[in-house]
């Protein structure tokens, strides 16, 4: 479906300090560094797969993205998408795919979201029988009725991005690209957007790419992890394979009345380290590579006086983070 | 060719919702109409002879030109394109299986009808009852304003394919302020809305007439007035459609060998 073979990507990026000489000199000769956005990726997308595609600001997530919908050119390397070069024949192509970006709305501004909708439907020659099918579909499932007739200008946030997705989907998309699509909505909206995807993926089959920094998106849509930092991909893999790589990580939270905590004893330890302390309650890290969670308690008690503790495991934001220190990115 | 219609018809639409714009403009062309025509009229009552158009035309003229004023402002450009592109938002115009060039200039097509729809119909609807010579008469003959419909259609396509160029600039350096002014100055001096182009010496009237400022707002205007007719007119009708072509054909092939390049920054 969707297959990436070293694809790469330099940006020229002009650079000059801010002092008075160097803004002269600049206005003659310009000093561009050239950065790798995209260096060597490939990965290979099978038809009806959710995939997350995670990874730092900066780290290349967009160029891809941009690249697989047609509207960025690569250096080298290839890339097909439906069987079609997406930046040769991007006319044909893109009625394949639906895009939505999260900070960027496709809508029309001024008038009423149907009227959009209307125009994506002679735009793609969407036939009335499969746009009145769609339409009343997503209406119903994103709860639409109510905004059909307002001008998009006037539509908050959440509303808003429930019509992005919906006008990406309105010709069928064979793929689905969602950029950031759950940025600054609030929980309810969040999860509205989520289910919506996932039943699109279950019924039609479609093929969903999903950059996000938010992950509990990608908990709850994705079964396969891009992890994308410098222009490579690092990792590849589902969700519990990312979860390994990011270390053993478990979070000790404890509770206490009386007893003092001296900080410079958890300096030196290998495997526990303490994170937060607040008057009555600390919070500790513990590798459980390298010590057990009793060691821990024990050593802990030896300063406090514990009247409760709870173990969890780390949470994936801090598991993504591990990552990010581990691969230097 | 739907889409582009349909594309059409939203802008159209959506420029049709801005009534109190619509109506300040009105009250604008009346009074400049008014100044231009007394302004003239110092000119002629010094020296009848000299002057190069009858005044009942170049009353029509004047007016003409304020009625349609908003289809060949030269200074007006798609704002909605413009911020597109410095905006990043282009990105959505370049997922739609659509020419670019073709939905740009029906954009900049729709929003300049639109715009005159609602401001022609007042003008020409109360100049028409101006005493003579100072109000808008009737054109010449049937097949003058036959051809005065057809050459203002051409002519606004003439001005869009030039305003298309300030678009594909605006790829390139972000901000095009500079260069649109600039083509503004000299768009509205060489296309006669400063002075009309009769009023030009020969040598120099010849000139600018070949070039396409005169074919956008000038030759609709005089074909009506009467003021050129026959043989001259089918020559400038002729000089019209070429630059129409020109224009279109290196502004097309300008845009994709942009498009090729063009980076949509940011996330």
């Amino acid at each position: 479906m969707i297959e990436l073979k070293n694809v790469c990507k330099t940006y020229k990026i002009a650079k000059r300090g801010s002092s008075f000489k160097e803004t002269f000199k600049s206005f003659f000769s310009k000093n561009y560094t050239e950065i790798k956005a995209l260096n060597n990726v490939s990965f290979k997308i099978n038809e009806g797969e959710i995939v997350g595609y995670i990874g730092p600001n900066g780290a290349g997530k967009s160029s891809t993205v941009k690249i697989m919908s047609g509207i960025l050119t690569p250096d080298s390397g290839e890339c097909h998408v439906c069987g079609m070069v997406p930046w040769k024949e991007r006319k044909d192509y893109v009625k394949n795919i639906g895009v939505v970006f999260g900070q960027r709305s496709q809508l029309w501004w001024d008038v009423p979201v149907i009227d959009s909708f209307e125009l994506l439907k002679d735009i793609y020659a969407v036939d009335s029988k499969t746009y009145n099918k769609n339409l009343s579909d997503l209406t119903e499932l994103l709860d639409l009725k109510e905004i059909l007739k307002t001008p998009v200008r006037q539509l908050s946030l959440g509303q808003r991005m429930r019509c992005e997705v919906s006008a990406a989907l309105l010709h069928d998309p064979k793929v689905l690209f969602l950029d950031e699509p759950t940025i600054g909505l609030d929980a309810v909206s969040k999860i509205a957007v989520r289910n919506f995807i996932k039943r699109v993926n279950a019924e039609k089959k479609t093929t969903v790419i999903l950059t996000t920094h938010d992950m509990q998106d990608i908990e709850a849509l994705t079964d396969r992890i891009l992890f994308i930092g410098k222009g490579q991909i690092l990792l590849d893999g589902t969700l519990n394979e990312l979860k390994k790589h990011g270390g053993h990580n478990k979070k000790l939270t404890v509770e206490f009345s009386g007893g003092k905590l001296e900080r410079e004893n958890y300096l030196s330890l290998e495997g526990l380290s303490l994170i937060d302390e607040f008057s009555e309650r600390a919070v500790f890290l513990i590798d459980s590579e390298k010590m057990s969670i009793p060691e821990a308690v024990n050593i802990i008690s030896k300063d406090l006086n514990i009247t409760d503790l709870s173990v969890e495991a780390d949470s994936i934001e801090n598991t993504v983070a591990a990552l990010y220190r581990k691969f230097g990115v | 060719m739907k889409k582009y219609f349909t594309f059409f018809k939203i802008r159209f639409q959506s420029t049709l919702q801005y009534r109190t714009a619509a109506w300040a403009g009105v009250a604008t062309q009346f009074v400049w109409g008014g100044m231009r025509i007394l302004m003239f009229m110092a000119f002629y009552e010094a020296d009848k002879s000299r002057f190069p158009m009858e005044f009942t035309e170049l009353s029509s003229y004047i007016w003409l030109q304020q009625a349609f004023l908003a289809l060949f402002a030269v200074w007006t450009f798609d704002s909605e394109i413009i911020e597109s592109i410095t905006s990043g938002s282009v990105a959505n115009d370049l997922l739609r299986p659509m020419d670019v060039y073709t939905m740009w200039f029906t954009k900049d097509m729709a929003s300049r009808m639109a715009k005159a729809l609602l401001r022609c119909v007042p003008v020409i609807a109360i100049t028409s009852f101006l005493p003579k010579p100072y109000g808008l008469s009737l054109p010449k003959s049937f097949e003058a304003f036959l051809l005065f419909l057809i050459t203002l259609f051409l002519g606004v396509a003439v001005l869009v394919s030039m305003g298309m160029y300030i678009y594909i600039l605006t790829m390139k350096f972000m901000s095009a302020m500079g260069v649109r002014i600039l083509f503004t100055n000299i768009a509205e001096f060489l296309a006669g809305s400063i002075i009309p182009l009769p009023f030009m010496p020969d040598g120099i009237r010849f000139f600018l007439e070949m070039l396409p400022f005169a074919s956008a707002g000038n030759l609709p205007l005089r074909i009506y007035s009467g003021n050129i007719s026959g043989n001259e007119m089918w020559f400038y009708i002729a000089v019209q459609i070429f630059w129409l072509l020109f224009l279109q054909v290196t502004g097309r092939i300008w845009l994709k060998s942009k498009m090729k390049k063009v980076v949509v920054q940011g996330g």
